[in-house]
């Protein structure tokens, strides 16, 4: 690991004064980096991927950013809480079970003890590629170089939303959730807070793979917000292993359905895109109709239909389609 | 125990170390955790000072801004049970409780455990009685090796602690972050279950 300074910020005006010199740096590999959980940036910063000159720990702002709050039927999610707080806090699981599941399905117990929210939605890609320098081709980590991944082995990387200049997965589970349940998130910056839609926080890899959030340098996310509730919600994970993996496919799913019928229907992606994806068109199939499992399958047909696989991961398309399907019949028929 | 080294003797570490002869540290100290905000006017290569609790004892040290917690824990405090497994977050054998929460040691860094109580294999046994834990382990037959059994022993006391060890099937889901490559999984569930009435007395 490369030298770097590290400092401690006491409240958010600090944290903005420190993190501002990172202004005009690289994107995504700038020079003074904010340390929250730490599970993604100490872990690159060792593969030599990540090199800040300096950190900035956020940690101490977690007295205000952290909270987990259901006013008035809203929910308010702090940066900084941590995901095993979140998957646990009773609120969460009864209105939002999409989102505890999303959060108790990732990583490990040691791993979600550490990690926060706000870093979770901005871990990197486990592209392996992406994560082993000696790999000089890699467009993420070294614009203009290449994608080792695209004729590589490509059995993780991503079917939805990739280009000709990169494959690699988007690896979390919870910005599924947040994307399915229109999301908002708060950042904060040096000349305060704005608030955007999550759909609109990742971007999709196009020519510029290295830059990936609209994010722009020294901001920090704050807090995520929902309006209403969705407690006809699931989050169902497909992995190698039952525990501790990253999705090979994954879905959020959200249905209010009244007398049988679906008034509203979200659904959402992981393990398969290069950002946290959501099917806009396959859900709308649902709006207005009577579930069932034939419907279900068109749904998940419509999912995948722009998919676009390489050598070794055409398999993701139609375990995506049964991931889809399956989330959907569990979501209709839960009790609630 | 001296304040921040181990006890000399023999052994196959201090052999080890002292073949490879490690170079000294500088002590041109800078605080720790400086609020500050002007990270250019600060030398990255000064070592910082940093007081770990560990085990409820204070240690003051003068080391890199880079040093992990793991390497805090075994190369300058001299408590080598916490295992260097893949440095990485993926195996769990470096799990130590940080304000009674299970973390990885690896992926913390020892300046950012300012103020927090840690605690590590080394302080779990009262005297020559066993932690009902590490005594479960041993009665259980809950490892081969024995490499990931610090990290094992950790993190299941954690999982009891946090009521995810009601059935088998949670014991697995939660103990899932600890790896054992010689496989002792069906011992070490076994383990957890013996220990939980124990650890719930108390």
């Amino acid at each position: 690991m490369r030298p770097f300074t590290y400092q401690r910020a006491s409240d958010p005006n600090a944290a903005m004064a420190a993190l501002a010199a990172s202004r005009g740096n690289n994107p995504t590999d700038p020079a003074v980096q904010a340390l929250a959980g730490g599970t993604t940036l100490i872990d690159l910063m060792k593969l030599d991927v990540m090199h800040p000159q300096a950190l900035v720990d956020i940690n101490p702002l977690a007295g205000n950013w952290s909270e987990v709050s259901l006013d008035g039927g809203n929910l308010r999610l702090g940066a900084l809480a941590r995901m095993s707080d979140v998957s646990a806090h009773p609120e969460v699981q009864r209105n939002y079970p999409v989102i505890a599941e999303s959060l108790q399905l990732a990583a490990s117990p040691q791993l979600r003890n550490m990690a926060t929210l706000g870093g979770n939605v901005l871990q990197r890609t486990r592209c392996s590629y992406f994560r082993d320098v000696s790999y000089a081709n890699c467009n993420k980590r070294n614009p203009g170089s290449g994608c080792a991944a695209m004729d590589g082995v490509n059995r993780m990387h991503a079917v939805l939303g990739t280009s000709d200049q990169c494959i690699a997965t988007y690896p979390g589970d919870f910005a599924q959730a947040l994307i399915a349940l229109d999301a908002n998130v708060e950042i904060t910056g040096k000349s305060g807070t704005r608030s955007l839609p999550f759909a609109q926080l990742h971007k999709r890899p196009g020519n510029t793979p290295h830059i990936e959030t609209t994010l722009a340098p020294g901001e920090l996310i704050s807090a995520f917000t929902i309006d209403g509730r969705w407690p006809r919600s699931v989050y169902l994970k497909a992995r190698d292993r039952q525990s501790y993996e990253f999705a090979l496919s994954s879905a959020a799913v959200a249905l209010d359905v009244r007398d049988g019928i679906v008034q509203d229907a979200r659904v959402a992606l992981g393990g398969v895109a290069t950002v946290p994806w959501r099917a806009r068109e396959a859900e709308a199939l649902l709006k207005g109709l009577k579930f069932d499992n034939g419907l279900a399958g068109r749904v998940a047909e419509a999912a995948f239909a722009g998919a676009q696989p390489r050598e070794h991961n055409a398999f993701k398309i139609d375990l995506g389609k049964r991931v889809v399907a399956r989330a959907l019949h569990k979501a209709a028929t839960m009790e609630i | 125990m001296s304040d921040s080294k181990p006890t000399s003797g023999f052994d196959r570490r201090s052999f080890m170390a002292g073949v490879a002869g490690a170079a000294v540290m500088p002590m041109t100290a800078r605080g720790q955790g400086p609020a500050a905000s002007a990270p250019a006017a600060q030398d990255p290569s000064a070592p910082v000072e940093m007081t770990l609790r560990v085990n409820g004892k204070d240690h003051t040290l003068s080391i890199d801004a880079r040093t992990a917690l793991l390497d805090a824990l075994r190369e300058h405090l001299g408590l080598t049970g916490s295992k260097k497994g893949c440095d990485h977050g993926q195996c769990g054998a470096c799990t130590v409780l940080v304000d009674g929460r299970r973390v990885l040691s690896c992926l913390t860094l020892a300046v950012a455990t300012l103020g927090k109580d840690i605690s590590t294999i080394e302080g779990l046994a009262q005297g020559d009685r066993l932690h009902p834990m590490q005594q479960a382990f041993v009665d259980q037959d809950a490892f081969q090796c024995g490499y990931c059994t610090p990290g094992q022993i950790m993190s299941a006391i954690a999982c009891v602690r946090e009521g995810h060890a009601d059935s088998e099937d949670d014991i697995r889901e939660y103990m899932s972050g600890n790896i054992c490559r010689c496989a002792a999984y069906p011992n070490i569930v076994a383990a957890v279950k013996q220990a939980v009435p124990e650890i719930a007395k108390g």
